[in-house]
């Protein structure tokens, strides 16, 4: 018996005008693993992972997330939106928020929750991404790390089944970069399924279940860490992977 | 007469130039209270349905409907570039014709829109269209990115506007609307072509009434202005102090 994916892209084409940049891609992703999308810049990482929660639009193809087909024109973006969290290279908190208001604005407003049980859960939160004492800061008070830790916690009050990361350490110092991966690796720890866009080729290794390499709009080549990173068997791979390593 | 009025009679005695007849004549004096009092209504009123224009077109400006954003850009042009006091005219001889009439006591037809209620209607959408214009430029300046972050936690367009977008469109429009809403103040004044008895109407009957009070009439308006649009201004700005945001935008 095959476990039914959780989230499932089908030969995905997707076009900018006359740029194609995704070229039929396929993929799935099984409840609590985690997978990396590495590749060149200008490969189409970002487009994809923005497709899986709808904030860009296929041509044609499919994609499933619990079997929804998120490009259904019919389809209900808030139930898509309920199951997927997605976190941002640039944070993208709400400035005019504090951090714990920033993790309360979508349960509160979206879900219609009551208020004293979003803010207990908004507290918890942010003991679990190391942030106590930053409830009551502005988002220009806090740090990058510190800010995209807030962001992932807004992501996770709303109880997403999968959680999509665009490189979300990219704009971060080299000492920062390395509190957000713990949370991100604790959170994967603790069974969240995760889609990673990442360059971050040591973390890829110690934490994905599988690892996917893309090349101008098609995935060149996959495989679990082991074998990827030391039996990559396409050139393009390889020398992506020895300019990296 | 009390010290005060006694005080203006005389100087009006001594220098007919300078009669302050409003001081010291309580007919007068009720007059221009009623023309002031008028004139903050007219203020408070057109301020507050101006800015919820300016904010419902900045809303429907970015609507789907191509025919909506036509709409809004048609009616910014109209009134953005045509003179406040033809509007009024316009609103109150030509449209007025056309309004409906009630009799409250079953002999006198009354048109529903008063010349006051017109003054409104006409002041709220001439200073409206510049507010659309200034939300707009407020919401421009609002990056893609912070949106689509509330879009991917589930909100819908109308949440994003009103939680998001808006709050932080607003602190930037500020400054903007501050300028627009001074001049709206200011443009009160030209209800007095369609006979609103505001403040300048009445002092222009009190100087029609008594030559000898027209400086003295001046240098009131002069003042009541300057308290009116200093109120307003120390108002904005403090809102605007208010609602900083720590360390955000510099
Ligand atoms: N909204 C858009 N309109 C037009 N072109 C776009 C748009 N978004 C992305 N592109 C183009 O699509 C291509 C793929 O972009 P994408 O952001 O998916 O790449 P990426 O793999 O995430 O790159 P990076 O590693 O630099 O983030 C690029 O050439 C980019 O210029
Ligand atoms: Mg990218």
């Amino acid at each position: 018996m095959s476990e039914q994916p959780l989230v499932s892209i089908r030969n995905v084409h997707k076009s900018f005008g006359s740029l194609e940049v995704l070229k039929g891609v396929s993929l799935d992703v099984k409840k609590g693993e985690v997978i990396c999308i590495i590749g060149p810049s200008g490969s189409g990482k970002s487009t994809l992972i923005r497709c899986i929660n709808a904030l860009n639009t296929i041509d044609s193809g499919s994609i499933k997330v619990e079997g929804m087909e998120v490009h259904d024109p019919n389809l209900d973006k808030l139930e898509l939106r309920k199951k997927v969290g997605m976190v941002f290279q640039q944070y993208n908190l709400f400035p005019h928020k504090t951090a714990l208001e920033n993790i309360m604005m979508a349960p509160l407003k979206v879900l219609k929750q009551p208020k004293d049980e979003v803010e207990e859960r908004a507290r918890q939160l942010i003991k679990r991404v190391n942030l106590e004492g930053k409830e009551n800061g502005y988002p220009g008070e806090l740090s990058g790390g510190q800010q995209q830790r807030v962001a992932i916690a807004r992501s996770l009050a709303m109880n997403p089944d999968v959680m999509l990361f665009d490189e979300v350490t990219a704009a971060l110092d080299p000492e920062t970069v390395k509190e957000v991966l713990t949370t991100i690796k604790d959170l994967a720890e603790g069974g969240m399924t995760c889609i990673l866009v990442t360059h971050e080729m040591g973390f890829a290794r110690e934490i994905a279940d599988h690892i996917y390499f893309t090349d101008r709009g098609v995935i060149v080549e996959h495989g679990p860490p082991s074998t990827f990173f030391s039996q990559a068997k396409d050139p393009r791979t390889r020398e992506f992977l020895s300019q990296i390593l | 007469m009390n010290a005060f009025q006694q005080y203006f009679f005389d100087l009006a005695q001594e220098y007919p130039k300078w009669n302050f007849i409003f001081f010291y004549d309580p007919v007068q004096a009720d007059r221009v209270l009623s023309g002031l009092w008028m004139t903050v209504k007219l203020s408070v009123v057109c301020v507050i349905l101006s800015v919820l224009i300016g904010l419902i077109g900045a809303w429907l400006q970015g609507a789907k409907s191509q025919l909506l954003r036509s709409f809004v850009q048609g009616y910014i042009q109209f009134f953005r570039n045509t003179p406040p006091l033809i509007q009024l005219l316009f609103f109150y001889f030509a449209l007025g014709q056309f309004t409906p009439t009630y009799s409250p006591d079953g002999w006198l037809e009354v048109p529903i829109i008063s010349n006051v209620g017109w003054a409104i209607i006409s002041l709220s959408f001439f200073a409206g269209a510049f507010n659309v214009e200034i939300f707009r430029a407020g919401i421009e300046a609002i990056p893609e990115s912070t949106q689509e972050a509330a879009e991917a936690l589930g909100m819908s367009r109308s949440q994003n506007f009103v939680y998001v977008v808006l709050p932080l469109a607003f602190r930037v429009s500020l400054p903007a609307l501050n300028n627009n809403l001074v001049n709206l103040v200011k443009t009160t004044t030209q209800a007095l072509a369609i006979a609103v008895p505001e403040l300048l109407y009445q002092m222009v009957s009190i100087y029609n009434d008594y030559s000898t009070a027209q400086n003295a009439c001046m240098v009131i308006l002069f003042i009541v202005y300057i308290l009116l649009v200093g109120v307003l201004v120390l108002a904005m700005n403090s809102w605007e102090r208010a609602t900083r945001i720590p360390g955000y935008g510099h």
